[in-house]
């Protein structure tokens, strides 16, 4: 098990880096899909299953392939890919390496202080989840669907005004 | 009749303010009787008790009346009251009376002015000032009337103040004398400190008590008045302001800084001759003073080329005659002096005026000649003036008062020959100079066209004049010409007697005098009425030049001032530009305008930067709670 | 199963959250940005299911989906709004979007 963490772990390191770095958006999404179905497997390797499955159902399934279309539609095209690979300079990186840098130290440091428990993780069936939504975070349920629907009508609405406009 | 006193100067004070008040409004008429009538009023009533005065005199010789309390702190209760004694009596006569008569003359003069009326607003205030300077009885109020006369002069020299010349002349003029009246002002303080009182004659009588003779408080005390003195009668090295002066119009001159204001300093050490004559070291300072100053402008007089420069730097040199006297312990041989140069003064100032008036304004006695004929009033009043300055002998009232200075000077300044030696020389040069001018304007070929006519205001102020000019001296004659004492006898009460030389010694004198006055009339007349080849050929030469230009500048004094006081006053300006001392204030605007700028340039209106502060901030922010 | 170190665990979710934010701040094209902030979200997500393994409750994967469902929503407004600026200012350059500049 622990074996399959690390894998995981470097693929979605790897590919995450792959997609910050990218100047082809649709190769960005491609390496974003493959952290996420990494990032996965590495909640199934830590007793989460549910979450694992809706990772790759919900996220990569359903908001990447939005934004696959999305970025297919927008039709960026060999000039746009070019204009990104110039702005991409290694001097770009400087700052916000500095700042990523400091606040991975600072929350390690944070990691590293703070009070360690059993090094055990339990696994959590679904079964459990499904307790815990209709029960306790039951009223939480509803207001998700609120967002969804404010999302669903705001997404409409924004772009409905764009096309009515043209 | 003390109790009249008090309107001599208030008249013309109101009458000011009347003018000031109506600011124009008035007919020219109105404004001449108001602002002419109230001084003549003045001059009425001084009159009326001049004459009460001498038929009965008052006990004490003096009156004094105290008009109100000024303030009263612990310690220090100064009154505002007049003391009407000999002196006083006959300073404010001469104010008053010639005042009258030069306001009745400006009246014409000043005809079709704009500010006619401010004219005469500020003359009134003049007036009333002076008047209040020699009146006073207080020392403190007594610094009220010259301040007074310090502001009118300065308003009056830039009267024509479209023009920034005249406005600069005046500057001159204030700042000059405001270096003598803090030396008075200093004075003020060492003699209330040290004594507790400035009412005069109180003061007077505590110094003598307290001070012994040649002690260094009194020495500090008269060296600093004679500060204040120098600076408004414009003696060396004060008197730079006097040439310039004559920005003003012509009866500004003839009143202001010939007859009165000029003449406050040598009030002001004669009031005080008691401080002075407990220190005998300021008096010869008094006496060399004068000496240098009548030398230095009797020079510089001869190489004038306008006619108001030659009477300014005529007057800087007679009041040095009156300093002469006051340094010799001659008291009222100065007050002598005082009065007769009153009168040819005025005299020659205005027949000056009537002379320009007549001319466009000409100033330039090269550009004038030949007026003898042309302009009669104004060549008789002009050669009666000048007699009097040169001392004409015997005719002349300047003959008498000139004379008695320098046999006091004679007598009493024996120890120092160079005093007298220097008035003897000046009388010549003087005499030269003035005569000069008398040739050269009004004999000879003319070179300006004369327009106008005499008018009745012009005329009757010169005549009168004239006539003091010429008689007003015998009232004061040496023994050998009649020994009439009737003006020392009057001032007896207030100064000790002048020791005048008598017998051989004096007639001696008396022959100098004639000899140096006639001597000098007769080589203006060689020189000037035809001047030969000769001597103009030797004028022009390169030498020559330069000497006639450094007495022309009035022996380079604003040259030297210029380059010790204001370039590097003017430096040390520009090296302060940027304002050292407000640098904190200054620093705090520069401050806040960079924060400012910090602030507006982090304003950027990009997504990414405003993300990348986010992030900073978190950092910050989980920091702070993860050290703590 | 041998337990994965807890530690270890959420140090990848932090160099992951760090990865996401490098990306929001340096990338400067719109799609580049907003796919920066998914993964940030994914790292917290992360974060929390280790969170609820350690404990061995449900909390951790309920509000592991509460953020899917916050992402899903964020995304499709999010998108709209690219696609609505892109016509506004015919290009992705988000510094071209800088009225508030001043």
């Amino acid at each position: 098990m622990n074996a399959t963490f690390y894998v995981a772990a470097v693929i979605a390191l790897l590919s995450t880096l792959c997609v910050i770095s990218r100047a082809n958006g649709v190769h960005a999404l491609l390496y974003l899909i493959v952290s996420l179905l990494a990032v996965a497997l590495v909640f199934y390797t830590l007793g989460a299953a549910f979450a694992a499955a809706l990772e790759v159902i919900i996220y990569a399934g359903a908001i990447m392939v939005l934004f696959v279309f999305v970025v297919m539609m927008m039709n960026l095209g060999k000039a746009t890919a070019a204009r990104e690979a110039r702005w991409m300079s290694p001097r770009l990186w400087a700052g916000p390496g500095v700042l990523s840098g400091i606040l991975t130290v600072q929350l390690g440091y944070v990691l590293a202080t703070g009070a360690v428990g059993p090094a055990a993780l339990a696994p959590v069936s679904p079964r459990d989840i499904g307790i815990a939504l209709f029960g306790p975070y039951v009223l939480c349920v509803e207001l998700a669907s609120m967002l969804l629907l404010a999302a669903l009508v705001g997404a409409y609405r924004i772009a409905n005004a764009e096309l009515e406009r043209r | 009749m003390a109790q009249t006193i008090w309107l001599i100067p208030a008249l013309p004070l109101v009458a000011a303010a009347v003018l000031m008040l109506t600011g124009g409004r008035l007919a020219s008429r109105s404004v001449a009787v108001v602002g002419v009538g109230a001084v003549g009023l003045s001059a009425c009533i001084a009159t009326i008790i001049a004459i009460g005065f001498m038929r009965a005199a008052p006990a004490g010789d003096a009156l004094s009346v105290t008009l109100w309390h000024w303030m009263t702190i612990e310690g220090f209760a100064p009154t505002a009251g007049l003391y009407l004694d000999p002196l006083s009596l006959v300073m404010m006569l001469v104010v008053t009376i010639v005042g009258f008569f030069i306001l009745l003359y400006a009246s014409a003069f000043m005809e079709g002015d704009e500010g006619y009326s401010r004219f005469f607003a500020y003359m009134n205030l003049f007036v009333a000032a002076m008047l209040v300077l020699v009146l006073a009885d207080d020392l403190l109020f007594l610094y009220v009337g010259w301040e007074g006369v310090g502001l009118c002069s300065y308003l009056l020299i830039g009267f024509w103040y479209r023009d920034a010349a005249n406005g600069l002349a005046a500057r001159k003029a204030f700042i000059v004398t405001r270096v003598g009246d803090t030396g008075l002002m200093l004075g003020l303080f060492l003699l209330f400190t040290q004594l507790h009182t400035l009412q005069i004659q109180p003061l007077m009588q505590a110094a003598a008590q307290t001070w012994p003779q040649g002690s260094s408080f009194a020495s500090l005390a008269a060296l600093l008045l004679l500060i204040g003195a120098c600076g408004k009668s414009a003696q060396i090295p004060l008197q730079t302001w006097l040439p310039d002066a004559m920005a003003g119009p012509t009866p500004v001159s003839a009143l202001i800084h010939a007859a009165t204001m000029v003449t406050a300093g040598v009030y002001l050490i004669a009031r005080t001759h008691v401080l002075f004559a407990l220190a005998p070291a300021v008096l010869l300072a008094v006496a060399a003073i004068g000496a240098a100053t009548l030398l230095i402008a009797a020079f510089a007089a001869l190489n004038q080329h306008d006619i108001k420069r030659i009477l300014a730097y005529s007057t800087i040199s007679q009041i040095g005659y009156m300093f002469l006297a006051l340094g010799v312990g001659a008291w009222s041989a100065a007050i002598f002096h005082f009065m007769i140069h009153a009168f040819f003064k005025a005299l020659l100032f205005l027949s000056a005026g009537a002379i320009t008036m007549r001319l466009h304004h000409e100033h330039d006695i090269f550009r004038m000649g030949g007026l003898a004929n042309r302009l009669p009033v104004a060549f008789w009043s002009f050669l009666i003036g000048s007699a009097s300055l040169a001392a004409l002998p015997i005719i002349t009232a300047g003959f008498y008062s000139k004379e008695m200075i320098l046999s006091a000077v004679w007598t009493g300044g024996g120890q120092v020959p160079v005093l007298w030696a220097a008035g003897v020389i000046t009388a010549f040069v003087t005499a030269l100079y003035i005569f000069r001018a008398v040739f050269i304007v009004f004999f000879g070929e003319a070179h300006t066209e004369v327009t106008g006519r005499d008018l009745v205001r012009i005329v009757l102020p010169l005549v009168v004049l004239s006539v003091l000019a010429l008689v007003g001296g015998f009232v004061e004659t040496p023994g050998l010409f009649g020994g009439v004492t009737l003006f020392t006898r009057f001032l007896a009460s207030v100064f000790p007697p002048t020791p005048l030389p008598n017998g051989q010694a004096e007639g001696l004198l008396l022959a100098v005098a004639v000899l140096i006055s006639l001597s000098g009339i007769v080589l203006a007349w060689r020189l000037y009425s035809r001047p030969a080849p000769q001597f103009l050929a030797w004028t022009r030469q390169p030498a020559i030049i330069a000497w006639r230009h450094f007495f022309l500048s009035g022996w380079g004094f604003d040259w030297l001032y210029d380059r010790l006081f204001v370039q590097p006053f003017l430096a040390l300006v520009q090296f302060n530009r940027l304002d050292a001392v407000d640098s904190f204030y200054t620093g705090l605007a520069i401050l806040a305008r960079w924060l400012h700028r910090l602030l507006h340039d982090s304003q950027t209106g990009r997504i990414r930067w405003y993300a990348g502060c986010l992030a900073a901030g978190s950092i910050v922010t989980l920091a702070v709670a993860v050290l703590r | 199963m041998a337990s994965v170190p807890l530690q270890q665990a959420m140090i990848l979710a932090i160099l992951l959250f760090a990865l996401g934010l490098a990306g929001v701040i340096m990338r400067r094209n719109f799609v580049f940005m907003l796919m920066s902030i998914e993964i940030m979200l994914n790292a917290t997500g992360l974060a929390f299911i280790i969170a609820g393994s350690r404990w061995g409750q449900a909390d951790g994967q309920v509000m592991f989906l509460f953020i899917l469902t916050l992402a899903a929503a964020e995304v499709a407004v999010g998108l709209a709004l690219i696609i609505r600026l892109r016509h506004r200012l015919d290009t992705l350059d988000s510094d071209a979007a800088n009225l508030l500049q001043g």
